[in-house]
This record gives C-alpha cells, sequence and structure tokens, in this order.
C-alpha cells in the first residue's frame, strides 16, 4: 500500500512537473480546439474552425493553432485534450456538450492551462464556459416559418433533449403559433449531432407527414437536400448553408465565434485571462441571422428583421409571459420574461407543443 | 500467368506472417496516402507507431495504450471463442452497452453509500450479467427458433443504442444535473470507482481483466475439454457431433461468454475511464473488438497483440492529428488498410502462389 502510494505521488509529480513545462514564457501561443465532427460538416464544427482561422488571420505568428476533429466525448475526447496540453497547448476551446466533465478533469491536472468550454455548466479557476443565446435566432425562424408554412405543420429536428435543445423548440413554437395559431410542431429526435443519413431520414419522415417547413438542430446539411428534393423551405442551422439558398434554406442562424475567441486569445497573450461564464446572443453578434432569400415575402422578411433587431437591442425577450408549461401550468406570468437560471435548465415544452420529450 | 493453388492445409508460417507483412503493407501504403496529403511520409509514421511508446511523452501514452487495448482486448477473447466454433456475435456493441447499464446502475443504486468492498464487485457481476443476458438473447432464438445469430446479436446493439438513451436521460439520469442527460460521475464516487491502479500507469481492473481473460482463454482452449470442443465445432461441426458435441450448448457457451467479457468492458469503461452513463457512451469497441480477434488470429496472445496494435493506431493517429494537422479521415482509412492488407495476405495461407501456366486436370 505505501508503495503504491509512493509511486502515484512520483507519477503526480511527474504529471505536475510536466505542467510546467507545457507553458512558455516566450513564442507563439498555442491555441488548441477539439471538434465533435468534421471540421466540414457544414455547420456547427464548421463555424468552430471559422473562428480557429480568425484566430489565425487576427494574430499571425503570434499564435499557433492545433485540433482534433471527430472527437468522440468521453474517455477519447480527455486524451485529446492531455496531448494538447502536454504538446505544450495554453488554451484550450472544447466546443461539445458531452466535453464537459472531460474538460474538467483534465484542467485539473493542467492548472497553467487555460481551458474554455463551448455550452456547458461546470466551471473552474481555469475553466470557462461560453455560449450562445441560439433561442433567440430561433425566435426570428419562428416567425419566418409560421407565416410561410401552407399545411401549418412545421418539423424540428431534434439532436438530444438538452436545454439548449429544448429552448430553441419552444423559441421557434411561441412565435410560430403568434402569427399562426393553427401552427403544429412536429419533433424529431435524432440522438446525434452529426449524422447525415439519419437527418436525411428524419427530415423525409416529417414531410412525408406534412411538413412544408423544416428546422434542424442538427450540423449537416442533409435535411437542407432533403427539403430540396421536396420543394419544402428549411434554415441554415450553425452554419450559413447559403449554397441552398434562395431556396429551401430561406435564412438561417450563424454561431460566429470568431469575435469571443480572438478576445480570450488576446486576454491569454496579454496575461489578463479570468474564468468567466459567457451567454451571449444577437446584441454582441455571437447568433446572426443568415440572409433571409427573397423566397420570403417582403413584409414577413421586414418583420423578422425587425424582430430580430428589437432583440438584439434588448428591447425585446423571446420568452416574454405569458406563457404556461406543456401541462398547462402557469410559467411566466403576462409580461414576465424568462431568467438566465430558468432557461439554462429549461426540461420542458411549452402549452400546445404535443408529445413528450424523451427520457 | 500467375495463378492461385490452394494449399492441402493451410500454411502456418503464413498465418503467422500475414499481419506482420499486412502492417509494413500498410506502413508502406499510408506513408504514400500522407505524401499525398503533403506530409512528411516518415516523420507520420514515426508519430503514430513510435512516439506513443518512445517519444517525449510517451509516460503518458503508454497508460493510454492500456486504457484503449483493455476493452478491444476484453472484447475480443470473448468473440474468438465464438468465431473459432463457428458462432458469429456482432453484436459485442449491444452487451457492452448493457453491461455498462447494468452495471452502473448497481453501483447508482447504493449511492452515496461508502462501502467498496460491497458495492463494487456487485457493480463487476451486474456488469457481466448485462452483458451475459443481451448475449443470450440471440443465443436462445438461435437454439430454439434457429435464427441467425448474426443478424440478431447486430440488431440488438441498436436496441441497447436506443436504452443506453433512455437510462441517461431518465432512470439514471443525474439528479444534481440540472436537467442535462447522464448518469453521476462514478468516478467521483469512491465505492464505484474503477480508478487507475497507480496513477499515470493506466492500468485500471478492466486491463487486469484482460490480461485474466487472455490466459484463462490459452489454458481453455489448450487444455480443457470446452476448448477442444470449441475448436472442433470450428474445424469440422461433423466430427463434433460425433464426439458428442451438444452444439445448443455450445453457442449458448460461447455467445454467453463473449456477451459477459464484453459486459465486463462496459462496466470497467462506464466505471472508469468515461465515468458515465451518458447517450454516446459507447464510441464502436465492440466492431473494432471483432476486427482485433481477426488480427490476432483468434488466438489469445495474437489478440492481446493485435489489441496493443490496434489501441497504437488510435493513440498515434490521434496524436499526428493534433500535431500534423492529418484529417480524422486519414486516420480512419489508415486503420481500414490495415484489415484490408490483412484479409489480401492472409490469402497466401489457403493459397499457394504460382507463375507459369495452369495444368488442367
Amino acid at each position: 500500500m505505501k508503495k503504491r502510494t509512493l509511486l502515484a505521488g512520483v507519477a503526480a509529480t511527474a504529471l505536475a512537473s510536466m505542467s510546467f513545462a507545457g507553458s512558455h514564457g516566450d513564442g507563439p501561443v498555442k491555441v488548441g480546439f477539439v471538434y465533435v465532427g468534421p471540421i466540414g460538416d457544414g455547420g456547427w464544427t464548421y463555424e468552430h474552425h471559422q473562428g480557429l482561422l480568425a484566430v489565425e488571420e487576427a494574430f499571425g505568428d503570434k499564435v499557433e493553432t492545433v485540433y482534433q476533429e471527430s472527437v468522440p466525448e468521453g474517455a477519447d475526447a480527455e486524451r485529446a485534450m492531455t496531448q494538447m496540453a502536454l504538446q505544450g497547448a495554453d488554451l484550450i476551446f472544447t466546443t461539445s456538450f458531452g466535453y464537459m466533465d472531460p474538460t474538467i478533469n483534465v484542467a485539473a491536472k493542467f492548472p497553467d492551462v487555460k481551458f474554455e468550454h463551448a455550452t456547458g455548466y461546470k466551471r473552474a479557476d481555469n475553466v470557462s464556459t461560453y455560449s450562445a443565446r441560439f433561442y433567440e435566432g430561433r425566435a426570428v425562424q419562428g416567425h419566418i416559418a409560421g407565416k410561410m408554412t401552407k399545411t401549418n405543420k412545421i418539423g424540428y429536428i431534434a439532436s438530444f433533449p438538452i436545454p439548449e435543445v429544448i429552448r430553441g423548440i419552444n423559441s421557434a413554437y411561441l412565435h410560430a403559433k403568434k402569427v399562426n395559431p393553427d401552427v403544429e410542431m412536429n419533433v424529431v429526435w435524432v440522438f446525434t449531432w452529426f449524422d447525415p443519413a439519419k437527418e436525411a431520414d428524419a427530415a423525409k419522415a416529417l414531410i412525408d407527414n406534412g411538413v412544408d417547413v423544416v428546422l434542424q438542430h442538427t450540423d449537416s446539411t442533409a435535411p437542407q437536400a432533403a427539403a430540396a428534393e421536396a420543394g419544402v423551405i428549411s434554415f441554415g442551422q450553425a452554419s450559413d448553408m447559403a449554397e441552398f439558398g434562395p431556396t429551401p434554406r430561406v435564412s438561417s442562424i450563424i454561431d460566429n465565434w470568431a469575435p469571443y475567441y480572438i478576445a480570450r486569445t488576446q486576454a491569454v497573450l496579454d496575461g489578463t485571462w479570468e474564468s468567466v461564464d459567457t451567454w451571449d446572443g444577437i446584441s454582441t453578434g455571437m447568433v446572426e441571422i443568415g440572409e433571409i432569400t427573397e423566397a420570403v415575402p417582403a413584409d414577413v422578411k421586414a418583420e423578422a428583421e425587425a424582430l430580430r433587431d428589437a432583440i438584439g437591442a434588448g428591447e425585446y425577450h423571446p420568452f416574454t409571459g405569458p406563457i404556461n408549461k406543456q401541462d398547462g401550468s402557469v410559467w411566466l406570468a403576462d409580461g414576465e420574461t424568462a431568467s438566465d437560471g430558468d432557461l439554462a435548465g429549461m426540461g420542458f415544452y411549452v402549452e400546445g407543443i404535443v408529445g413528450d420529450i424523451p427520457n | 500467368m500467375i495463378h492461385l493453388e490452394k494449399r492441402p492445409t493451410p500454411s502456418p508460417l503464413w498465418s503467422y506472417l500475414t499481419p506482420l507483412i499486412a502492417v509494413v503493407a500498410t506502413m508502406i501504403a499510408g506513408g504514400l496516402m500522407f505524401a499525398l496529403l503533403g506530409k512528411d511520409p516518415v516523420v507520420a509514421i514515426r508519430t503514430i507507431f513510435w512516439d506513443p511508446i518512445f517519444g517525449e511523452f510517451a509516460f503518458y501514452y503508454r497508460g493510454q495504450l492500456l486504457v484503449k487495448a483493455g476493452p478491444l482486448i476484453l472484447i475480443a477473447i470473448g468473440l474468438s471463442l465464438g468465431f473459432r466454433a463457428g458462432i458469429w456475435n456482432i453484436g459485442a456493441e449491444g452487451q457492452y452497452i448493457m453491461g455498462a447499464v447494468f452495471g452502473a446502475a448497481v453501483g447508482l443504486a447504493f449511492y452515496p453509500m461508502e462501502a467498496r468492498w460491497l458495492v463494487f464487485p456487485l457493480m463487476i457481476l451486474g456488469g457481466a450479467l448485462g452483458g451475459f443476458l443481451w448475449a443470450m438473447i440471440p443465443g436462445i432464438l438461435r437454439t430454439r427458433f434457429n435464427t441467425n445469430e448474426i443478424l440478431v446479436s447486430l440488431l440488438l446493439v441498436y436496441v441497447a443504442e436506443q436504452i443506453l438513451a433512455s437510462m441517461s436521460l431518465g432512470l439514471l439520469r443525474n439528479p444534481d444535473g440540472a436537467g442535462f442527460p447522464g448518469s453521476r460521475n462514478l468516478r467521483q464516487y469512491e465505492s464505484a470507482a474503477n480508478n487507475e491502479l497507480i496513477a499515470g500507469w493506466g492500468m485500471h481492473w478492466g486491463v487486469v481483466a484482460a490480461f485474466i481473460a487472455v490466459i484463462f482463454a490459452y489454458i481453455m482452449l489448450s487444455r480443457h475439454v470446452m476448448g477442444f470442443n470449441v475448436r472442433l465445432t470450428g474445424e469440422s461441426p461433423r466430427a463434433a457431433k460425433f464426439a458428442g458435441v451438444n452444439p445448443n450448448r455450445l453457442i449458448l457457451f460461447c455467445l454467453g461468454t463473449s456477451g459477459a467479457l464484453a459486459g465486463l468492458a462496459g462496466l470497467f469503461e462506464v466505471a472508469g475511464p468515461a465515468g458515465q452513463i451518458s447517450i454516446d457512451f459507447n464510441v464502436g469497441y465492440g466492431f473494432t473488438a471483432i476486427i482485433v480477434a481477426f488480427l490476432g488470429r483468434l488466438h489469445p496472445i495474437g489478440i492481446l497483440l493485435a489489441g496493443l496494435l490496434m489501441a497504437l493506431t488510435y493513440i498515434g493517429g490521434e496524436a499526428a492529428q493534433a500535431s500534423l494537422g492529418l484529417p480524422a479521415a486519414a486516420i480512419q482509412a489508415f486503420q481500414g488498410m490495415l484489415l484490408f492488407f490483412l484479409l489480401a495476405f492472409d490469402v497466401f495461407t489457403n493459397f499457394r502462389l504460382r507463375l507459369g501456366r495452369e495444368i488442367s486436370t
């Protein structure tokens, strides 16, 4: 037993000393990115990679970037991060919810390396979290969808039943319903962030079911292709997906991580980096609404843009009461807006959505 | 003219040589691919095969090799028994998931009781049981209704994935997790954690179990009557029948053992490296283990080596991605080449290459 603790001590010292070796005073700042999908997914990971390129562009030879794509969440993610830290990364962005525990574990072993975890809620002295208020963009999409649907059926391809995804569904539904009281929301859960075949199947199933507007919270462009084939409309997700415009893609939500990544890299360069929790939306440009194409009538387009601007200016909150939960109980009273805490843990549908959140 | 001539018996020399030749051929063809991608092939091959074992950060990677190889070896050993007897369990991935779910459920049921002597052994039993029961479904369907165990076991993988998702969102969800999917982290629960036995070495109970499985499989196949029955059934089912081997019992034995071992691998993974039940807990060990089993010639020692080699291509491949900027797809293609060349050169185990005109009979 004693021998084991001694050996453990030696190994721990080795691990600690290499963390010092990892951080270097001069020379370029090394920034690492861990991606859940391939950089060519055309959606989520693609946009994070655009952020990496923007960091390179902004700092030139003052930074060095590394990335690893298609990293499974779990033990493999932990290794990918450790690897980067060992190879001298100063700042590591881990860009998927499932990297939360691995990020915290690795960060504990490398106190001098800064970590930034996207969409999670666990922080430490050297771990920040950041996310975007995608639900603000969903409100604009919901508005357009409610106006554009002729069958009054909107389809939603959902990935995992986590609060971020549920928020998006609720926000889109509330704003579609506002402009079209007859609207129905059909949600399909595919349990993946990136699987073109599954996403295409989900889109086809929705369309066969009479849906004529497809929203997606998955990362590939497969639903766009399915929508194009069926002649219905869709929205770009995470990335603009402009190549599918003017139809089926009539608009999009763009995650613009570049300014955040540049600011955080700058903070490491300046030595001012601190652990923070960032949740930005349309107002700072972290969430952008992609160009609304001519397939959308001019008046609808103008309304959607007005909605976008009102959210961006802080004049309107997408979750403003009266809003009831699905079971009919009151969530927000008239005029009340949702707190960030409520939104962060949202685990229920709002009134009017049919079906259950899987569990 | 070149033609192939069937050997009267498979060549033992070639059956040992083919894995080595396949590795060398993979290095050459892979190097060529890396060169076409604009990377220095020598550096790339060195990063994949050399650096994880002898490079600057080998002290970390060596442990990771064990972490990655452990479940592969454990599952592949179980599969190899069935494969030798012509019983094809393709669904180890599902049994791996069910082992993890059962084992984690046992551990979580005791949370937060501190009694490692009780909780951890029960979890191990739960893990083995979960995999065993899941493998019994194709087993009993085969022995009772003569269904095809390949299809049933494979399709049950997708059922297991749905159960896994349901567990992470419902029954086993962390009540303190703010509504996010995923169970409590078992690594933070002292009585259930399958941590490294020596910090930084990568050796956890799952790796120990893998080594024990290798030894047991070796002894069984070479010394025990059950091992003899397995080999006999694979080589000559008719002879096995005359020797009094009960085929149904053999099917259940092979599927049950491989299921239990896959379940154990899942339990050790969920309580150790992965830490929690989550929707995408499984990353394909159950399928990769099929490659490992064949790469190791279905022989326990071969599987041990093949598991380590496969782990090396994963670890080294990831290192090459991060340090050389190789795309993930190139690494997958590289691993694919390994299997491709293995199967291609395997022809020479059963066939002889002849130059000159084929002698017509």
